[in-house]
């Protein structure tokens, strides 16, 4: 790991100024910054340790939305007895994800900013081409091992997965990114690559994430987060989709439904079409799996994650069916 | 010329003064600078749960940890578990009853991860405790082993809370 210089922020403003010097990165739990500059992924300069500003981790549930800190820990929200209860999707897609060690040291704003599992853009000694590393050297994925790499939302010049899981479960509910100076739905603050794979959400230098929002609603308190993966824990998603469901007081037709998928797609991916399919019907084994199979809509697939296209509808079937108590 | 930086650190109880790059990890500042070399380095990457150590009673990585990041915090490691007398914390000898170990080299990380997982109330259940410990990994496969003592010792640690509240 290259050497860099190390401050510690007091305030918000301290970060946000410091954060506008080139070669300056923040740096909150330091999972994904200090990986990725072990990696030599990254060469910060400076790092602005954010950690101990004071009064940007709390976690607050009220009648029509939840707030919750930058700071707060992935574990501190993943136990926190209300979103357990009024959001279950969001504390399971936290519960699920890495181990308990890293969820104590994780920071919700840095979660939402990892960066992808691409073995070949975490490994620059070895694979030179990585357009998201290095805009225009081309993508080492292609034609190489691609099981992890996403089948939708993908370019020419990039199909890395976005590894997240609580992004997941935020887009599924219309959670909001709040940067201080404008806040950001969490589905428009994510990018699809494009041909500007380095770019991945719409921060901008200097902007330094406060909290986020998620609105109350009935799907959301039933809600579920389902993990699919190669181990049974400590793993990324091969599949995962969160799903809240709300049904009409005669307790059959779908009122509201809201589906969104992880490890399948370069950011978080709301199937919009799939809810439209839902919605208005009775929840029966065909519906569901009618439904389920266009959270592929467009997807391509590159050699070894073919498996993904016949993996996703199943997982979302699987969660419908949960939810639903066809189970 | 590397910039040093002066920091302070309270481990296990005690204040270490160290001069170190900014970069140096927490796990680095502990094994190669203070010889407290009981917490081990597996991956170095945050995958393997061999450097686990505790900072203000918590269970984290010291490899993913600048040392930096935790002046002003409490860290504890596996020299400090044990009393002032040497008595040995209920986990590190449910560890040697149960033979949870075969090379040891995973046993310091295990060890230190159990304490925190029994204090945070996640050891309830078998099925708990594997996804709960799941952040430790063990090349030689000794997790049956390690799932039995984790469960022994958090029944005897509760049965002491009980007696000691009684
Ligand atoms: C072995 C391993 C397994 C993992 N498994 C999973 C998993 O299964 N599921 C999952 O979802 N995640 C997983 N993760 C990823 C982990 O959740 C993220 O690394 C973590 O959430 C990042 O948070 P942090 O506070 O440590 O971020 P940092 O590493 O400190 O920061 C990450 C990035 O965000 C920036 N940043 C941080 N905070 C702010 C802010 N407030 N405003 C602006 N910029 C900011 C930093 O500059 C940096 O670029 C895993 C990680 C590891 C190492
Ligand atoms: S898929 Fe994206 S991140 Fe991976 S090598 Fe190609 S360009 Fe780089
Ligand atoms: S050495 Fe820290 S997790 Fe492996
Ligand atoms: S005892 Fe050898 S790695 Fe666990």
């Amino acid at each position: 790991m290259r050497d860099f210089s190390y401050t510690r922020a007091t305030t918000i403003e301290d970060a946000r100024q410091a954060a506008l010097q080139a070669g300056s990165a923040i740096l909150a739990g330091g999972t994904t910054l200090l990986d990725l500059a072990k990696c030599g992924v990254n060469e910060p300069d400076e790092l602005i340790d954010i950690s101990h500003i004071r009064g940007l981790d709390g976690i607050s549930v009220g009648e029509s939305e939840a707030s919750i800190g930058a700071l707060a820990k992935m574990s501190a929200v993943a136990d926190h007895p209300l979103i357990l209860k009024v959001y279950p999707a969001v504390a399971q897609s936290l519960s699920l994800a890495a181990s308990q060690q890293l969820r104590n040291m994780a920071t919700i704003g840095g979660n939402l900013l990892q960066r992808t599992r691409c073995p070949y853009f975490r490994d620059p000694a070895t694979f030179s081409a990585c357009n998201k590393r290095e805009p225009g050297s081309g993508c080492s994925a292609l034609g190489g091992v691609t099981r992890n790499h996403a089948v939708l939302g993908t370019s020419e010049s990039c199909i890395a997965t976005y590894p997240g899981d609580l992004a997941v479960a935020l887009v599924a509910f219309d959670a909001v990114v709040d940067l201080g100076s404008r806040s950001v739905p969490v589905e428009e603050f994510f990018l699809e690559p494009g041909d500007r794979p380095e770019r991945e959400t719409v921060i901008a230098p200097g902007e330094v994430i406060i909290g986020i929002s998620i609105p109350a609603s009935a799907a959301a308190r039933n809600s579920t987060y389902l993990k699919v993966r190669d181990r049974q824990s400590y793993e990324f998603a091969a599949a995962s989709v969160a799903v809240g469901l709300e049904l009409e007081a005669d307790g059959r037709i779908v009122k509201d439904v809201r589906i969104a998928l992880g490890g399948v797609a370069t950011k978080p991916w709301r199937a919009r079409a799939v809810e439209q399919a839902l919605v208005g019907k009775a929840l029966t084994e065909e519906v569901i799996l009618s439904a389920a199979r266009l959270s592929m809509e467009g997807a391509v697939a590159h050699g070894g994650n073919h498996y993904k296209i016949e993996l996703a509808p199943r997982v979302v079937a699987r969660a419908l069916r949960t939810l639903g108590g066809l189970a | 010329m590397p910039r040093t930086i002066h920091l302070t650190l309270d481990i296990n109880g005690k204040a270490h003064p160290l001069d170190v790059e900014p970069r140096v990890t927490l796990l680095d500042a502990l094994r190669e600078h203070l010889d407290l070399t009981g917490t081990k380095k597996g991956c170095d990457q945050g995958q393997c749960g061999a450097c686990t150590c505790h900072v203000d009673g918590e269970r984290v990585l010291s490899c993913l940890t600048l040392a930096a990041q935790v002046e002003g915090r409490q860290v504890t490691t596996i020299e400090g578990i044990a009393g002032d007398d040497g008595t040995l914390h209920a986990v590190q000898k449910a560890f040697l009853e149960h033979d949870a170990f075969q090379c040891g080299y995973c046993t310091p990380g295990q060890i230190m991860s159990a304490v925190a997982c029994i204090r945070e109330g996640h050891a309830g259940s078998d099925a708990e405790i594997r996804e709960y410990m799941s952040g430790n990994l063990c090349r030689c496969g000794a997790y049956n082993s390690i799932v039995a003592a984790v469960r022994d010792a958090a029944t005897t640690i509760a049965a002491g809370q009980k007696a000691e509240a009684a």
